[in-house]
């Protein structure tokens, strides 16, 4: 009888003595988080304190890199350059949550979307717009107001920390408008409604009842612009360089450029990065304090229709003001870098007869970057998004449905990468990948691959582990009992149920992957250079309009991508 | 040939102990009741007799053959122990149709199509829910997905079929209704269903037999509903069955005293049961009679009309009590007043060691 065969095996089992489904899993999962986190946190922390050559501990370069005055600068900028912008992008992005989320401004769908573009366009490519528009010498908007008003000097600088600071805001607002106007669409509207009846004026009821009440979703934006401008590699980069302002991802960057392999410039880098991680994790700290205080109980989860309040007279001008502001900081830039793509070189007056098409003839038929770099960047998304599929998948699998001993430290292993600045990973991928372990991957693309795989586990997990909690025990435990193996009501039900948030999670891989720059700037080799890379390193050799060109098929590249993706997850809804 | 034995069943989680040592045998046809308060370890039992949980000690046979015996070194798995299983939350998949749900066991033990489809079709009707094959689960009402999941299990084994809180997310109504179509099926396929509840009206009123947990998980008391409610074997089974009235109780030489503020003589010679010390009188509200021959003097403090009976709290010197009067002892002509001083006797009474609330 079939039952009586299976005895000892099943005692095995019982005694936890057979490799089952689990076991393979679990220390799978730890012996590739061990690879693509442990591995380049701990080589950084070892180069930064061990002098390999006399194999010694050697502290006394963190004083000497601290003290350096060009370093001083880079953290001075880097902290500046944060809080204003933390600051600019709040009051731009509680504006217009409140504008939006509950004014009755008119032409609210149209703002809608075009908040969406600024998230489609890498942010590093508006920076490289700006200063088309607005850099001291040359930029188009400053000669033309130059030739207009005879003016001698430019009248705008965008090379400048104060330019740097107003992109980032414009680029990072939409982390706290959307933040808060989901936390406005959600609230009672009976708290203000009663403080309106109690006799409260307009005024009084927005400063005193309203924003106490988003407080938590707005410092949580704040935060989170906090913590991606700290870290900020695209913006800095693309206005500083020139006017040889650093901030401390910048700044690594560049010393690992100098150094060129040379050991003392690997080790000031890392113990910039180590500088670096620190000031970071002190904002993600609070940032995880403020989540887990939660937020207030009178924003419900269900939906409500809130009261929209009137603006009455200030409606029109706060309309065109809003217009003109979005028009300005999202569809300018955009015209910019189109335009400029057209011109035959860059500097040329915007007239008719100096457009040509020569830029594009260039990156599609002349030396073939288009198909290099599109080629490379596509492998990479799609590679970095099944990749982070799969582990992610089985890491939620085994923290929520396993649970074995020390799922707290697999949890933290699969976040460290996110939380370290894309900056800081490449160097730890750098030094753990090139010859340290017997493994030299530096300059192929599987180096790139890693390193991306490593930074965007964390979205996969997230949103895969948030669905598989939904998963309800008794639904595997119903197909065990009507004869589904272990594995197969894994497959059965378990993976179809979660298939929506697999989807989706792969692309939330897939889009950032394709525009990479700040990680991959690091680590491309001759024959691995990405779509961001190769934008970038034609600007820096001045082709400025070549660059738009790229940047141009890039944006398109992503938008259609986009495109899909809506259409994909629109019917994947139904289930 | 579905006798199920549970022998010294031990389970924990952790230093927990949830179940300390039960054992019971059913027999085959039978619809056995597990009834206990929430958290007393029902559905713990019925997850290791499913395989989905590991006793720490203790054997599990069905038919004679073991399922789960550490000494023997043998625990079938889950998908091997061919039972049929209701879950409280119906886990009827949310991505399947109602014919794939039901069809599911039939191809995961690779039964022939024409096999499947007419097995689906059987086990449908026998729920009421032909029709419905094409439907979502999320098109159908608690009660239908109810219906599917036992379709589900109607398919997955006609043997043994365990039901955990089936009919608890159903509204009075459907519940009724429920409760005599799993009656009927039973009959029909001579299933032995195990049915697991917290309500013990329902488990009395479906089953054959029934067992009685306490809040620690050990067995107050196997039979059937005559035994449970005419019977009480203690006096938790006898509070957890019913509305129930509890009054101090004492012995003295001229007879048998309530013993509250004061002690009131309510009989001369020894009731039926009685037992020595420290005691407690079990009763029913309906079994306090008004009774101007009773030796116990009371003051009626409330008085409601149901409809089919009179509701009454009375108090006895400083205690209050639940008395129910049929609305046809009603029509003696007496109207009963608030405030009223009257007699009462006691009928059935059952008497229990006193015991900390």
């Amino acid at each position: 009888m079939l039952m009586f065969d299976r005895k000892n095996k099943d005692l095995r089992r019982m005694e936890g003595k057979k490799l089952n489904i689990d076991t393979v899993m679990t220390v799978l999962c730890f012996v590739l988080l061990i690879i693509v986190a442990i591995c380049p946190v701990g080589m950084i922390v070892y180069n930064a304190c061990w002098d390999t050559t006399t194999n010694t501990l050697d502290l006394a370069m963190f004083k000497e890199v601290l003290l350096q005055k060009e370093n001083i600068g880079a953290m001075k900028n880097t902290i500046v350059i944060g809080f204003m912008t933390t600051l600019i992008a709040t009051l731009i992005g509680v504006f217009f949550a409140w504008l939006l989320g509950r004014s009755d401004i008119p032409m609210k769908g149209t703002m809608r979307w075009l908040f969406k573009i600024p998230f489609m366009i890498p942010p590093f490519l508006g920076a490289m717009a700006w200063d088309i528009m607005f850099s001291a010498r040359g930029g188009y908007v400053n000669r033309w107001f130059m030739s207009t008003f005879g003016l001698e000097k430019p009248p705008f600088n965008v090379n400048t920390v104060i330019g740097i600071i107003i992109v980032e805001a414009i680029y990072m607002f939409p982390f706290v408008y959307n933040q808060v106007v989901a936390a406005l669409e959600r609230m009672d509207p009976t708290l203000e409604e009663s403080a309106r009846i109690a006799g409260a004026k307009q005024m009084y009821v927005i400063t005193r009842i309203t924003l106490p009440l988003v407080v938590p979703a707005i410092s949580s934006g704040m935060l989170l612009v906090l913590i991606t401008s700290l870290a900020n590699y695209g913006i800095p980069s693309m206005l500083g360089f020139s006017a040889k302002i650093y901030t401390l991802p910048t700044r690594i960057t560049e010393r690992m450029e100098a150094a060129n392999g040379s050991f003392i410039g690997i080790r000031q880098a890392t113990i910039l990065s180590i500088l670096l991680i620190i000031v970071v994790g002190i904002a993600l700290i609070m940032q995880n304090r403020l989540l887990n205080v939660g937020r207030y109980d009178i924003i419900k989860g269900k939906s409500m229709r809130p009261t929209l309040i009137k603006l009455r007279k200030a409606k029109y001008p706060l309309l065109i003001f809003s217009m003109l502001f979005l028009v300005i900081v999202v569809l300018a830039p955009l015209a910019m870098i189109i335009i400029t793509s057209f011109l035959k070189a860059y500097g040329l007056p915007i007239r008719l007869e100096n457009f040509s098409l020569k830029n594009y003839h260039e990156i599609f038929f002349r030396n073939n970057t288009v198909a290099t770099a599109a080629k490379n960047s596509l492998f990479l998304g799609f590679s970095a998004g099944f990749i982070c599929l799969f582990l992610g998948v089985m890491l939620s699998f085994v923290i929520y449905k396993v649970k074995p001993k020390g799922r707290g430290l697999l949890e933290f292993m699969a976040v460290l990468p996110y939380s370290l600045p894309g900056t800081v990973l490449a160097i730890g991928c750098i030094l753990a990948w090139s010859g340290a372990f017997k493994i030299n991957l530096y300059n192929t693309i599987w180096i790139i691959l890693i390193a991306y795989a490593a930074r965007y586990l964390s979205y996969t997990l997230k949103s895969c582990s948030a669905s598989l909690q939904q998963v309800h025990p008794s639904l595997e435990e119903a197909s065990r009992m009507c004869g589904a193996s272990r594995l197969q009501s894994l497959t059965d039900v378990t993976m179809p149920l979660i298939k929506p948030a697999m989807i989706s999670s792969f692309f939330l891989v897939f889009l950032p992957a394709m525009r990479e720059l700040t990680t991959s700037v690091l680590l491309v080799g001759p024959k691995s250079k990405t779509l961001g890379v190769t934008i970038y390193q034609y600007r820096a050799g001045g082709h400025i309009s070549t660059a738009s060109a790229l940047a141009v098929v890039t944006i398109a590249i992503i938008m259609i991508c986009n495109a899909v993706i809506g259409q994909i997850v629109k019917d994947r809804k139904g289930i | 040939m579905n006798k199920i034995e549970l022998k010294n069943i031990k389970l924990s989680y952790g230093s927990n102990v949830i179940i300390n040592d039960f054992s019971i045998d059913i027999s085959e046809g039978e619809i056995i009741g597990i009834v206990g308060p929430s958290g007393c370890g029902k559905t713990t039992l019925m997850r290791a007799l499913c395989g989905l949980k590991n006793p720490d000690q203790g054997e599990i046979y069905v038919n004679g053959i073991p399922y789960f015996s550490k000494a023997q070194h043998v625990n079938i798995p889950p998908e091997n122990r061919n039972i049929g299983i209701v879950f409280q939350d119906y886990a009827v998949w949310p991505h399947l149709t109602v014919e794939e749900n039901v069809a599911y066991p039939l191809k995961k033990r690779k039964k022939p199509t024409a096999e499947i489809k007419e097995s689906v079709h059987h086990a449908l009707t026998q729920v009421s829910m032909l029709g419905y094959e094409k439907y979502m689960p999320s098109q159908l009402s608690g009660g239908q997905q109810q219906r599917v999941a036992i379709a589900r299990a109607l398919t997955s084994s006609k043997d043994i079929i365990i039901m955990d809180e089936p009919i608890t997310n159903l509204d009075a109504k459907l519940r009724e209704g429920m409760l005599v179509e799993i009656r009927l099926m039973q009959q029909r396929l001579g299933s032995t269903i195990i049915y697991v509840t917290h309500d013990q009206e329902a488990a009395l009123q479906l089953c054959d037999r029934v067992v009685i947990m306490d809040n620690k998980g050990n067995i107050s008391q196997i039979g059937t509903d005559e035994d449970i409610i005419g019977n009480p074997a203690n006096r938790f089974v006898f509070k957890f069955i019913g509305v129930s009235n509890f009054i101090p109780v004492c012995k003295k030489k001229d007879g048998y005293y309530l013993h509250l503020d004061n002690d009131y003589l309510y009989s001369k010679s020894e009731p039926k049961g009685w037992i020595e010390g420290e005691a407690e009188m079990g009763i029913r509200p309906m079994d306090i009679i008004f009774d101007p021959k009773g030796l116990v003097e009371a003051v009626i403090t409330q008085g409601v009309f149901l409809g089919d009976m009179y509701n009454y709290f009375i108090t006895i010197g400083d205690r209050e009590y639940r008395v129910q009067r049929s609305t046809l002892d009603s029509l003696d002509g007496h109207d009963y007043k608030v405030g009223e001083k009257i007699h009462v006797s006691f009928l059935n009474e059952k008497y229990y060691p006193t015991e900390a609330e």
